[in-house]
């Protein structure tokens, strides 16, 4: 009996309506229809009262929700796909993100980002937004790569007494099969190593640690030993956990599948150059996706983000300079 | 107590405490005009001279500890009204770090969330989802009966998304819930003319499927009947009762802009008159003041306002060197001891 992404994304919403009666859930299509990925699927029935459509207003959502916050509730609000929080950024990152260091009052709201891109999604259902929230101070960002940190860091994001931008990833929804959710719960804030190595580091997030994975698996036929880095959070940013990695490898790429202008990866880049540069044999490299709208053709899709074939011919480089 | 319009009954004590706080905002925010001009205060002052009975009016219907009310930049009346302490005000201007923003936000954006009066934002039409959501949470909790949540907004913020997103929100949850609207006639510079183009903003209630009033701003008496009504409706499950308070900003939109772009035949039309002044005159002609206590008030408030000036302009500002550099309530790195359990 295996378990999907997805399956812990709703198991996770389930606990936490059970456990925790703050807990409500907010978004478009959510209710009897069960949400347009099907992560509250049957949640409206078992839980009546405390699962809501909301009106196409992602704004007033975000609005809402802070309100919510304010007078004690812990909504969980459902972008129905992660772009769409762009119309909800004034709410998320002047509201939500700068009211406890105002009012000294946390606004304890999760709003899951169903992010990434899948074949044929096209420019407007496939963005990665982490970057852009995670320069606003006042919000957590996470982006889990697996079954369980995706059961685990909702859990404990709920519980945070701060704004969380959840970034769950669509393509990992029903590709992503674990045995069980239970898995090491590891805190909020803290990266893991998925995969040790000592010749080079990857740092990845989100469904790029698979591709990460599988690029390494590959160079391992050349006789390369990769680490590679799962984030977890994106803000907080576990500087430790990366430095330690390049202390050991001397070399290390980032590799990320938002935009290239500015984001995570360039944050990693430069905060190891900045407190870890006499630890770099090379010069440390960033592959992201390409500097255009994200393509609707799955064969314009899948050479615009980075790939294992990209990140391996990164890597070579890297490991030969 | 005698019959009034629209079958609602004067309530003198009503009037009088609205009053009060009309009468109070105006000497405060004249004083924090002369602080701003004597270079005392940095950052914007921002002033809702003009619209104190329709501010005032609203924070005097709420009640304070059950209802919610979200002010915006031209409401020092409605905030006093609905309990706000003189000092919250003079601290976050005069940037002490005693005032409830301590010095990290200024002047019209502060507020006290554990009260029912959430700081405003700058974005306009932004508070209205959110008093909508503190409704919501109270329906979740069992409490919402008897109770109210209220904004004001200005003209220029109608033409916002927020607005609209949000007042369609409680429309849809049927909220209880009321949007004053005070049109001003100028969002900052922009008349009325290239801000909308229906012919009365009360117009739009009926699109959102909520209740709509007109008003006249600059009257005390029309203010009490038709704003207490529209708070009554809400809190007796009317669902989101929308007023539209005509009335003109007898200042600039802050006290660096002289609002000459006002032509003089508004400023000198009706709308141009001082509501406080007109509300002296309806209190004495209906026997609800005498002239005599009306003055014992001015000496009060003046020496209230004082008071709050002079204790707050002796308070230390925000020490940067002591400044808790961080946006976040948790500390990180958590403990992996508590994220296991």
């Amino acid at each position: 009996m295996s378990v999907t992404y997805i399956d812990a994304i709703r198991e996770a919403q389930e606990k936490l309506l059970r456990e925790d009666p703050r807990v409500f859930l907010y978004g478009q299509d959510i209710a009897t229809f069960g949400g347009a990925f099907k992560a509250t699927k049957g949640l409206a029935e078992q839980f009546p009262g405390r699962v809501f459509d909301a009106p196409i207003s992602e704004d007033a959502m975000i609005g809402l929700a802070v309100g919510a916050a304010i007078e004690g509730m812990r909504p969980i609000v459902e972008m129905q796909f992660a772009d769409f929080s762009s119309l909800a950024f004034n709410q998320l990152v002047n509201q939500a993100a700068t009211h406890f260091y105002r009012t000294g009052m946390p606004i304890p709201i999760t709003v899951r980002l169903p992010s990434g891109g899948t074949p044929g999604s096209g420019p407007f259902h496939s963005q990665s937004m982490e970057g852009i929230y995670a320069q606003y101070p006042g919000l957590v960002v996470l982006t889990p790569a697996t079954v369980s940190d995706a059961y685990h860091m909702l859990i404990d994001g709920v519980a945070l007494d701060d704004p969380v931008i959840f970034c769950e990833h669509k393509f990992l929804y029903r590709w992503l099969k674990a045995q069980s959710i239970n898995g090491d719960h590891l805190p909020i804030g803290q990266a893991r190593i998925i995969r040790p190595g000592k010749h080079a580091t990857v740092v990845a997030y989100s469904a790029m640690v698979h591709e990460a994975v599988r690029a390494a698996d590959r160079l391992q036929q050349d006789g390369w030993e990769i680490e590679v880095v799962d984030l977890r959070s994106v803000k907080p940013l576990d500087l430790d956990t990366i430095l330690a990695s390049v202390a050991r490898t001397g070399r290390l790429l980032a590799v990320g599948e938002a935009f290239p202008w500015g984001g995570v990866t360039a944050e990693v880049v430069s905060r190891v150059c900045e407190e870890g540069f006499h630890l770099l044999d090379a010069p440390p490299q960033r592959l992201n996706a390409r500097d255009t709208p994200v393509p609707y053709h799955p064969k314009l899709w899948a050479a615009h983000r980075p790939t294992p074939e990209s990140i391996c011919e990164a890597l070579r480089k890297l490991l030969t300079f | 107590m005698q019959p009034f319009a629209d079958g609602v009954v004067m309530n003198h004590d009503f009037l009088r405490s609205v009053f009060h706080s009309m009468l109070k905002a105006r000497i405060l925010e004249n004083k924090l005009s002369s602080l701003y001009k004597a270079g005392k205060i940095v950052g914007g002052v921002y002033l809702g001279r003009g619209q104190e009975a329709v501010s005032a009016t609203l924070g005097t219907a709420l009640i304070q500890g059950t209802d919610f009310f979200a002010p915006l930049i031209r409401d020092q009346a409605g905030r006093t009204a609905f309990g706000e302490p003189l000092i919250d005000c003079t601290r976050t201007y005069l940037g002490s770090a005693l005032g409830p923003m301590r010095g990290r936000d200024g002047n019209i954006h502060r507020g006290r969330p554990e009260m029912g009066m959430p700081a405003m934002i700058s974005h306009l039409g932004a508070q209205v989802p959110v008093v909508a959501g503190m409704l919501f949470a109270k329906r979740l909790q069992g409490t919402l009966n008897g109770r109210v949540g209220a904004t004001c907004i200005g003209d220029g913020a109608t033409s916002t998304g927020a607005f609209h997103e949000g007042l369609n929100l409680a429309a849809v949850e049927h909220l209880p819930m009321v949007v004053i609207v005070g049109n001003n006639q100028f969002a900052y510079s922009t008349p009325n003319h290239r801000q909308f183009a229906c012919a009365d903003l009360v117009e739009k209630a009926r699109g959102y499927g909520v209740g709509g009033f007109s008003v006249d701003g600059t009257d005390l008496l029309a203010c009490a009947s038709v704003i207490s009504e529209a708070v009554r409706r809400a809190r007796e499950g009317g669902g989101p009762q929308l007023v539209v308070a005509r009335l003109l900003r007898l200042s600039g939109h802050g006290e660096h802009d002289d609002g000459s772009y006002v032509p003089t035949e508004i400023k000198s039309g009706h709308y141009g008159r001082d509501c406080v002044e007109v509300a002296m005159r309806q209190l004495v002609e209906n026997g609800i003041a005498t002239v005599d206590e009306i003055l014992a008030w001015q000496d009060q408030f003046a020496e209230e306002v004082q008071r709050a000036v002079a204790q707050a302009q002796q308070e230390a500002p925000p020490d940067p060197y002591q400044e808790d550099w961080t946006a976040l309530s948790t500390r990180f790195p958590i403990p992996q001891t508590c994220a296991a359990q």
